[in-house]
């Protein structure tokens, strides 16, 4: 009985492949974008948690040098003679790894937490230089060392015994001294042992993980976001398969199978076409992650320095994650339509019924919902901070939107219906009005999928406005110079006043204010910041009154974190303690800065020099020329503002290359819906449009009439879809952004970029709708009037 | 074989309450035939769907095989069924993406007893040969029609309803289609409830109820 | 006592490993100068390290009481051990430097240790004048008489004075100290004749205190025989004057090889081989998740001694990357007095 029942439920697929397809294809899409975002996330974080293993940084204090980069070794011993238990870094770069020597003897985490094959030290005590790295670092490193091979190893970075990577790197000294969590009793001062030497906390540096955070949750967003588009395309599968069958559950039931049999091959059945959907979703979803990967890999290390593996393993926490959500999924989409099988009376109808008589009383509750879920929505805008929040936010807001769309495009049918004169028009607008139910889930993947567009793009392209214009003003000088020594500091000085050349000297040093890590910078006020420099908020006379010591700049990052905007005072030493004449928008750095003249930052550091210089010329190479011939500063040591501009735009751009692709996908699942939803509704609907052919219409019109009501009903979407989308930009600009990075995005609108979105959606809805309406075309009259000759 | 004792069966609640079947009695012995014949809506379909435990009276007890169709659950009901009972409905029911061939088969199937070499013989009887290898679509209702009454024939049942089983069919076929059903009662001793309207057929049945109203007349 | 010393490198690997660094043992051992008997020790010279053996250590444990009566006891040690035989200069040195230093009252036990590469002069030990030292903690003094030794922990913190009121002492033959049946062996010597002085500080505050302290040197290049689980070291000073040094090393069959120093008053010693000195616990108790024997009755009959030894403080354990138990004792029976018990292998 079993094997008979279960090759009647599976010749439906066979005699209905397209639905098959559409159910696959939707868990395996669904499944694929949710899994391809957690990889690559989760092949991100385990990077970050390697180097955090391979580093300890964020875990401890650290000592470092006040000026430069260098600590003696004699200070370490000095340090460790009076009582501070320190270890020894050495940070340097060979072949564009970053090689890291410790002292496993005093180091708090060993090596790095490598663990050596058996019969390897971990010291070199020789004149050997061995390191620690994974594949692609030793690669990398090539011939430079002997390197063992060892994935633990954070990528990008290499780990050896402090006194190889000396021998390797040519130094004898120190980069920075790690502070061991337990200290002695009694310790002298900091100041009295190493003067030179400054503690820095372990919370204030930069956690890679925490910077990342906010790139992984859009990340996460955008995965979520497919994923649900996904099961709007099995939700509607799975109901429409039920429909067709309901025939054939009521023949088979009649025949003598039981209930509970029926009802328990019909779970199975599904559950195992799930699991194939979600396994092929797995396979797509690595695939995607593995093209995407190099591209977020670069974007990390460009926007936040982080090192992420460009290679992707297959880790269980997204591939099985992926699996389970699928399978919930699926389980959700199938216990609704189980319970009615098994409420179903035995002599019931066997037509199906295509969803369209539940109409009113879903169609008010979920209006309620979405009423609820967007009330929230406008509560949450209000109250709601942290990042878990402004999240949610998001949720409601789409989800709510997503609700209301057939209840609104219901009423604006009614609303058109009852304008409409002549009968065939009457008859398009309400029959079109009858279908929305069957369409409905279709429709709001459309609009999730558009509204994600109009958000993402107008987030993406504020963003880039933003950004091209503060590097317009960050980067106004045509030539940057760097200074490696306090004599090439001042020989430059002395040269570019000689000539008479614009120059803008840039000291800086990281220092404590409001409690927070800050870099603080000293400018030489000059034409070029007058003329450049915009501002978020600004008090008159800015940089007369920076230039004179009375007031100092601060970035957004620091006013926002620091509850700080103009005209309030800030400590900026221990002595002093200024107003803020300005704040400026900071894009793309997550640390506060502070910004004052050159003067006063000379009487708070007087062993600083100007380590950076902006000089303004019309001849950079020539420039350049004479800069290295007569103050002997290396060509390699001065970069041409253009460089560090496409520099920094290619990092951004490389950000959204990932955001983009996402997009595309997204709209393409969605015209895919589309698509499955009007090639099942075909079928149902060929009973209501034959009287309509009898009476006289054409299948060509009835095929036309097909593709304008979809092409009208993506219109409809599409209009709803720019606020929603809006919406959705508004939270991810002023919201989340701010949470995630400390800064605020100016919110600009493109309409001309959402008019070509529009385009895309009727394009790709188009398309979807074409092949129904062609198959309606041909449908040949004598199905037509079948419907006539028996009762189906 | 079959006997329904005092059946009574209405639809809907309250004032809207329509009695369908007001104590309905009839007895069926082995090798027995009977029509049902009514004019639409005496209640024929009801009795039939009754008797086959798809619907389950209101009063009244349904007896088959001596076992009582009442008193059993779901399950119980459906395995009878499968077992003991073939249904020819006035839809034809059949699965439409099986094709002829495996919904002939397919009760038969369910309770693993096909016997290919009669299927084969009605098949043939029922003019049906051709089409074995198509789907149900593809066939016209009389032919459909032909299908339903060969899977009901092919499970060899102890008690065969059929509802206006010749409803679509030309003389010659409804002759044909009799013949086999009357073939499997005279073979196997099983009995043979038809509702029809048709005169011609209630004639060839042993005996004829006319419902009316919802009671025997 | 260079039991220890033999028990720490076969643990070695075992501490390295929970330490983070391992395959210290990696160089060949046989590079390494082995002990030889009739030993020519060369004074000061001998006071300071000697790479070419393996593993060495300055082992001082003292027995304090403060102005009320309260004992305390204490502990200073310094071990050395190398990779390879010999020195180099900077990070290349093979040499690596470790130190243990605790307090115990009688009802707390704090511990805490330090790590050091040899070669960068963040740890090491010069023989005259007498300097020994890791990070901020020293052992040092114009001569090996008189000494001043502080070290500190996150929670104690000690500062003492040391004078010898007596002369080294040499164990086995000539400190030549056998350590086994099959004849592993260490260079072993002592001063046991500290008067000691000074200040500890603990989470209470400051204690003024004085007593007696022992300086262990012992220093080796051999394992321990394969058969040897770990030790029982008791360095015992009866309130007659005389001192008795003695050491069994449990045994895999449940056997035990012992040894031990008999030291009068002026200094003289008696060594005494396998079997002499005998010590069997008496009761038990349960330290860090093990069972310890923390009470003792410790004989050496050709000396008339038969003593219950009992820990002064029985939860003296050392809970650092080498797990062992070192605590003052009391001594009562045929002779009284204080002492050191040092417990190893109860893993």
């Amino acid at each position: 009985m079993i094997r008979t029942c279960l090759v009647a439920l599976l010749s439906h697929w066979r005699r209905n492949p397209i639905q098959l397809f559409a159910y696959l294809a939707g868990l395996a899409i669904a499944t694929g974008l949710w899994s391809g975002v957690q990889a690559i996330n989760s092949e991100a974080r385990a990077s970050y948690d390697a180097a955090a293993a391979t580093l300890g940084e964020g875990q401890f204090d650290r000592l470092i040098p006040r000026q430069g980069d260098a600590i003696a070794q004699e200070t370490f011993v000095v340090l460790r003679r009076a009582g501070w238990l320190v270890s020894p870094v050495l940070d340097v770069t060979l072949n564009d790894v970053r090689v890291i020597g410790v002292d496993p003897v005093t180091s708090p985490t060993g090596l790095g937490g490598v663990t050596p094959p058996e019969g390897t030290s971990l010291f070199t005590t020789g004149p050997d230089t061995r390191l620690f790295a994974n594949r692609n670092s030793a690669r990398a490193l090539g011939d430079l060392a002997q390197v063992i091979i060892d994935d633990t190893v954070a990528p990008g970075i290499a780990i050896g015994d402090i006194g190889a990577v000396q021998r390797l790197s040519g130094r004898n000294d120190l980069s920075t001294l790690v502070l061991l969590p337990e200290q002695p009793l009694v310790q002298p001062d900091l100041a009295s042992i190493a003067p030179d030497l400054r503690l820095q906390p372990s919370q204030q540096v930069a956690d890679v993980a925490q910077l990342t955070d906010s790139f992984h949750l859009n990340l996460t967003a955008f995965g979520l976001l497919s994923f649900a588009v996904g099961l709007f395309i099995v939700h509607s599968t799975i109901g429409l398969a039920f429909e067709q069958r309901r025939g054939m559950i009521r023949t088979i039931r009649s025949l003598g199978v039981p209930l509970r049999v029926l009802v328990g091959l019909i779970v199975v059945e599904m559950l195992a076409l799930a699991a194939i959907g979600a396994v092929i979703g797995i396979l797509l979803g690595y695939l995607m992650a593995a093209l995407l990967l190099p591209d977020v890999a670069a974007t990390l290390r460009g926007l936040y320095g982080a090192q992420v593996s460009g290679t992707l393993t297959l880790r269980p926490e997204w591939w099985l994650s992926g699996f389970l959500l699928a399978m919930l999924g699926t389980a959700f989409a199938l216990a609704g339509r189980i319970w009615q099988v098994a409420s179903m009376p035995l002599l019931a109808s066997a037509r199906p019924r295509a969803w369209v008589m539940s109409g009113a009383a879903r169609f008010s509750a979920q209006a309620i919902v979405a009423c609820v879920l967007l009330s929230a929505a406008a509560v949450l805008v209000i109250v709601a901070e942290g990042l878990i929040l402004a999240f949610a936010l998001l949720g409601c807001l789409l989800i709510g939107g997503a609700l209301a769309l057939p209840v609104i495009a219901a009423r604006a049918l009614a609303w058109i219906e009852r304008g409409a004169t002549r009968p065939i028009w009457q008859w398009f607008w309400a029959d079109t009005r009858q279908q929305l139910p069957g369409l409905s889930l279709a429709l709001m993947a459309l609009l999730l999928a558009v509204a994600a567009n109009v958000g993402v793009s107008t987030m993406v392209s504020s963003f880039r406005l933003t950004f091209v214009g503060f590097l317009d003003q960050r980067l106004a000088p045509e030539l940057f110079v760097q200074a490696e020594t306090p004599q090439e500091s001042a020989a430059l000085d002395a040269f570019l006043t000689r000539e008479g050349i614009e120059a803008l000297p840039l000291r800086s040093t990281p220092t404590q204010i409001e409690g927070q890590s800050v870099r603080l910078f000293g400018v030489r006020v000059g034409s070029t910041y007058r003329v450049s420099w915009v501002f978020l908020a600004e008090r008159p006379q800015v940089w007369d009154d920076v230039a004179d010591g009375a007031a100092v700049i601060v970035n957004e990052q620091l006013a926002r974190r620091g509850n700080l905007w103009v005209g309030d005072m800030v400590e900026v030493a221990p002595t002093v303690t200024l107003p803020i004449a300005a704040v400026v928008g900071d894009y793309g750095n997550p640390q506060g800065q502070v910004v004052m003249s050159e003067a006063l930052f000379e009487t708070l550091h007087p062993d600083s020099y100007p380590g950076q210089y902006g000089i303004r010329t019309d001849d950079v190479t020539a420039l350049r020329q004479r800069i290295a011939d007569e103050v002997g500063i290396a060509k390699n040591a001065m970069i041409h503002q253009a460089a560090i501009k496409a520099a920094s735009l290619e990092v951004f751009e490389r950000t959204f290359t990932v955001t983009a692709a996402l997009n595309v996908l997204t709209l393409g699942v969605a015209g895919f819906a589309i698509l499955m939803s009007l090639l099942t509704l075909a079928d149902l609907r060929v009973p209501q449009l034959a009287p309509v052919w009898a009476m006289g219409v054409t299948r060509r019109r009835l095929g036309g009439l097909e593709l304008l009501r979809a092409l009208g009903l993506a219109g409809l979407v599409f209009v709803f879809a720019i606020p929603l989308g809006l919406a959705l930009a508004w939270v991810l600009l002023t919201l989340v952004n701010v949470e995630a990075f400390g800064w605020q995005l100016p919110m600009f609108l493109f309409p001309l970029e959402y008019l070509r979105l529009g385009a895309y959606a009727l394009g790709a809805v188009t398309l979807a709708a074409a092949w129904p309406a062609l198959r309606l075309i041909r449908t040949p009259p004598a199905a037509l009037l079948k419907v006539f000759a028996n009762e189906r | 074989m079959l006997e329904i004792g005092s059946v009574k069966k209405s639809y809907g609640d309250g004032a809207a309450r329509v009695p369908v079947l007001r104590g309905v009695s009839l007895e069926l012995g082995a090798g027995q035939t009977l029509a049902l014949t009514g004019e639409s809506g005496s209640g024929k379909s009801t009795l039939l769907h009754i008797a086959a435990g798809l619907e389950a009276p209101d009063s009244g007890a349904v007896r088959v095989l001596g076992q009582d169709l009442t008193a059993m659950d779901d399950s119980a009901r459906a395995t009878f069924r499968r077992t003991e009972i073939a249904l020819v409905f006035q839809q034809f029911n059949l699965i439409p993406s099986l094709s002829v061939a495996a919904n002939i088969s397919f009760q038969a199937a369910l309770s693993g007893r096909v016997d290919q070499p009669y299927i084969d013989r009605l098949v043939q009887a029922l003019g049906l040969a051709d089409h074995m290898k198509k789907y149900p679509e593809a066939l016209s209702g009389g032919q459909q029609q032909r299908v339903a009454i060969a899977r009901a024939l092919a499970a060899k049942p102890k008690l065969m309803l059929a509802d206006e089983p010749t409803g679509n069919l030309d003389e010659q076929t409804a002759d044909a289609v009799l013949d086999q059903m009357l073939e499997l009662v005279s073979l196997s001793d099983a009995s043979l409830l038809v509702v029809t309207h048709s005169p011609k057929i209630a004639a060839r049945m042993g005996r004829t109820l006319h419902l009316a109203g919802g009671q025997v007349v | 006592m260079n039991a220890r010393l033999f028990f720490l490198l076969c643990l070695w690997p075992l501490a390295a490993m929970a330490q983070g660094f391992s395959g210290l043992g990696s160089e060949a051992d046989a590079e390494f100068t082995n002990p030889a008997p009739d030993p020519a020790f060369n004074f000061p010279a001998d006071h300071g390290p000697h790479p070419e053996y393996r593993i060495e250590w300055w082992y001082l444990t003292a027995t304090l009481e403060d102005a009320d009566g309260t004992p305390y006891g204490l502990q200073w040690t310094l071990f050395r051990t190398a990779l390879a035989p010999g020195e180099r200069d900077g990070w290349a040195s093979p040499q690596i430097w470790f130190a243990h230093a605790a307090v115990t009252t009688p009802d707390t036990h704090l511990a805490t240790e330090r790590f050091a590469r040899g070669g960068i002069g963040q740890a090491g030990v010069e023989a005259a004048p007498f300097r020994a030292w890791i990070d901020e903690w020293v052992l040092k003094g114009p001569d090996f008489d008189t000494l001043i030794l502080t070290a500190q922990g996150p929670d104690f913190a000690y500062d003492m004075a040391l004078t010898a009121q007596g002369p080294l002492v040499f164990h086995g033959q000539d400190g030549y100290s056998v350590k086994s049946a099959e004849g592993q062996a260490s260079y072993y010597y002592s001063q046991p004749f500290f008067d000691i002085t000074g200040t500890l500080t603990l989470p209470d505050g400051e204690v003024a205190v004085s007593g007696q302290a022992w300086l262990d040197r012992e220093w080796s290049s051999q394992p321990l025989s394969e058969t040897q689980t770990g030790w029982d070291w008791f360095s015992l000073s009866f309130d007659a004057g005389t001192k008795l040094m003695g050491f069994q090393l449990r045994q895999t069959d449940g056997t035990t090889f012992s040894s031990a120093t008999w030291i009068a008053a002026d200094g003289t010693t008696t060594p005494y081989a396998d079997g002499a000195f005998t010590a069997r616990p008496l009761g038990e108790t349960q330290v860090a998740g093990r069972s310890l024997p923390t009470r003792w009755q410790v004989t050496l009959p050709e000396r008339g001694v038969d003593v219950t030894v009992n820990a002064m403080n029985r939860d003296a354990w050392m809970d650092l990357s080498i797990h062992y138990w070192e605590g003052p004792v009391d001594i009562t029976g045929s002779h009284t007095g204080r002492g050191y018990l040092e417990m190893t292998g109860y893993e």
